[in-house]
């Protein structure tokens, strides 16, 4: 399976999903690959080929605290001002451009407060991280687990 | 005048207070990536007298910089935008190059930091034609805007798509072998670079570059019919006259990774040749107005009013002299003779010179991976400390300036950043304003006219993004106000 992680680490919250992969990293799951970005772009439907699920990691303003798992479906909700894409347009890119079957895909959005550039994770972000570390560590674990079985 | 070539002119038109026009906003709403508002200054009679396009520009990215040791700089920069990374990374590498006392760096280190700029210019330009502009371009600039995109290309044509997330992937493996990693990399130091390719990274690479070189080529031939199969729109489609402003090399060839700053006007006039960047300052200043967070770049001996100019593939396919790859030098000269020169004209021109520049970036990095230097072992050099560095590169969107001053204990104490986007925000306001003008029927926001208008700023690939975003919506909302302050009309496209 693949965590698909992305933020700046350098603009407040938005370290939210990079500091959770970190600590994937070190965790070091069997079956578990982790990739960072800054953002989502066109060419991550290439990384999803040939995996089984795939979850994508985020942080959010409008999002339910501490987090919010929601399923991932395809679809073409481009924007308008940005150059990056929303994870379903990245599994909807690679519906189009990438052989194979879809992988099964969630996206564990963590609330975020403050996104300024240099500034630190904000008080609440820090007790959300360490809620969505719990949830994110367990499921990584459960999809590893059904994989090897 | 200082150092840092900022000017506060006169208020003008700019502000519209008491002259009795009337505003149009269109507003993109977001939370925290940035975002781009525009509004439209109306007449009495309803003609469109002046168009401003409002972009959140990196704030407070001089405070993020100073106060650091200039040796960390080339890494910090990268997180200032999540799309260009690898162009503030070399920008501020040039930079501490003259801090450090190395101006010229060995053939090692010179070869990989091209191959890694070039690798940007590869990915960018892939990214921009394949993902943002080519929607618009196949399916027409009134076509639903749910099927302008991607998805909506690779349904119709799933091969152009493929080729584009895969030029887009090669333009980032190459960025990884020369940065180190994917992202955060780095590659680039004062005085050189910490690493060189492996064989076996060159021949990986060396196996993708002629399909890569050639699907380049064949973007830049769907450019060119897609004008022929639209010249009457494409002509005239937010033209102006403008002035430009590149990089260029001493004989004149494009170089994207350095040289002097060349200036033309409308009319190819020089107005500025083989300038030393190194002293900006006395050729471009920077004008405040009240209206915009984003500052008016213009060339000094002209001054605001006439000294703004455009930068960015247009500028740099028309402003040099010749192009030193051969297949890129082709399509240049085609582009150039091109229905009597309207192409290079046009705004829309910005897509052609774009993949000419995307073809012209596989070429090199197809010579530079043949070049043993790029797996040499002599990485860095040092020579004479000095307190002031300015960099400048060609980046993707346009010419991007790095100035930096440092203490006697090697922190940063000043930061001045320049970035393609602002060069280019009085010729977006132009290019809107002549869009407008055509396209507004009255007191109605039409989804036509913001169609029309997306298109003219996606000419010019501005860079929105700040680095950071998060999940959820970007709704792009749209209001008509009177001069009262009244809203008259009032859309929001999710």
């Amino acid at each position: 399976m693949l965590v698909l992680a992305t933020g700046n680490p350098s603009r407040g919250d938005d370290a939210l999903g990079p500091l959770l992969a970190e600590r994937l990293e070190d965790a070091a799951l069997a079956g578990v690959e982790v990739l960072v970005d800054f953002q989502l772009q066109i060419e991550h439907a290439l990384d999803l080929e040939g995996r089984r699920c795939v979850i994508f990691v985020d942080a959010g303003t409008g999002t339910p605290a501490p987090y919010q798992w929601c399923d991932v479906e395809p679809v073409a909700d481009f924007r308008h001002t940005t150059h990056a894409l929303s994870p379903g347009a990245v599994l909807a890119t690679c519906l189009r451009c990438v052989d194979g079957p879809l992988p099964r895909a969630r996206s564990l959005c963590v609330r975020g407060e403050s996104f300024q550039l240099g500034a630190p994770l904000s008080a609440a972000a820090s007790r959300h991280l360490e809620l969505a570390w719990i949830a994110l560590h367990e499921a990584c674990e459960a999809a590893a687990g059904a994989g090897a079985a | 005048m200082t150092e840092n070539g900022t000017t506060d002119a006169g208020v003008m038109l700019e502000t519209a207070t008491g002259t009795g026009l009337r505003r149009v906003a269109i507003d993109p709403l977001s939370r925290v990536e940035g975002h781009g508002k525009v509004t439209l200054l109306l007449d009495a009679d309803d003609h469109v007298q002046q168009a401003r396009l409002h972009i959140v520009e990196f704030r407070g990215f001089e405070k993020f910089i100073q106060g650091r040791p200039y040796w960390e700089v080339p890494v910090m920069v990268q997180r200032l935008c999540g799309i260009c990374p690898v162009s503030h990374h070399l920008a501020a590498a040039k930079a501490c190059d003259m801090i450090v006392g190395a101006p010229v760096l060995t053939p090692t280190a010179e070869k990989i930091r091209r191959l890694m700029h070039y690798g940007q210019m590869l990915q960018s330009h892939a990214l921009h034609f394949f993902h943002l502009s080519s929607p618009d371009l196949l399916f027409g600039f009134d076509s639903d805007a749910a099927r302008r995109n991607i998805v909506g290309v690779a349904a119709a044509h799933p091969e152009l798509a493929r080729r584009g997330v895969l030029l887009r992937k090669l333009g980032q493996e190459v960025i990884r072998m020369t940065c180190g990693k994917r992202i955060h990399g780095t590659g680039a130091i004062p005085g050189g670079v910490n690493r060189s390719l492996t064989q076996a990274e060159r021949q990986e690479l060396r196996a993708r570059l002629p399909e890569a070189i050639d699907w380049s080529q064949q973007a830049v031939h769907l450019v060119r019919r897609l004008f022929e199969h639209n010249l009457d729109v494409y002509r005239q489609f937010a033209t102006f006259a403008a002035n430009s402003l590149c990089l260029t090399r001493a004989d004149g060839a494009m170089d994207l990774y350095h040289g002097g700053l060349r200036a033309r006007d409308a009319d190819g006039g020089v107005l500025l040749e083989a300038a030393d960047y190194g002293e900006y300052w006395e050729h471009i200043l920077e004008e405040v107005k009240p209206w915009s967070y984003m500052k008016f770049p213009f060339l000094r001996r002209l001054g605001p009013e006439r000294g703004w100019y455009r930068v960015g593939p247009l500028s740099r396919v028309t402003g040099c002299d010749f192009i030193p790859t051969p297949r890129a030098n082709a399509e240049r000269l085609e582009f150039l003779a091109f229905d009597s020169g309207s192409a290079a004209r046009s705004t829309l021109g910005f897509h052609w010179a774009r993949m000419i520049e995307m073809l012209h970036a596989a070429e090199v990095i197809a010579d530079l991976v043949e070049d043993d230097d790029v797996s040499g072992s002599e990485l860095v050099i040092r020579g004479t400390r000095a307190h002031r560095g300015v960099g400048v590169i060609e980046a993707p969107r346009g010419t991007l300036i790095h100035h930096y001053r440092v203490d006697e204990n090697d922190m940063v104490v000043r930061a001045n950043l320049i970035v393609s986007t602002t060069h280019n925000n009085q010729s977006m306001n132009v290019a809107i304003r002549e869009v407008a003008r055509r396209y507004l029927d009255g007191r109605t926001l039409t989804e036509g006219l913001l169609n029309h208008i997306e298109v003219a700023i996606r000419a010019f690939d501005p860079c929105l993004s700040c680095a950071t975003h998060a999940l959820g919506q970007m709704p792009l909302a749209v209001e008509l106000v009177a001069v009262d302050g009244t809203i008259v009309d009032h859309r929001t496209r999710f």
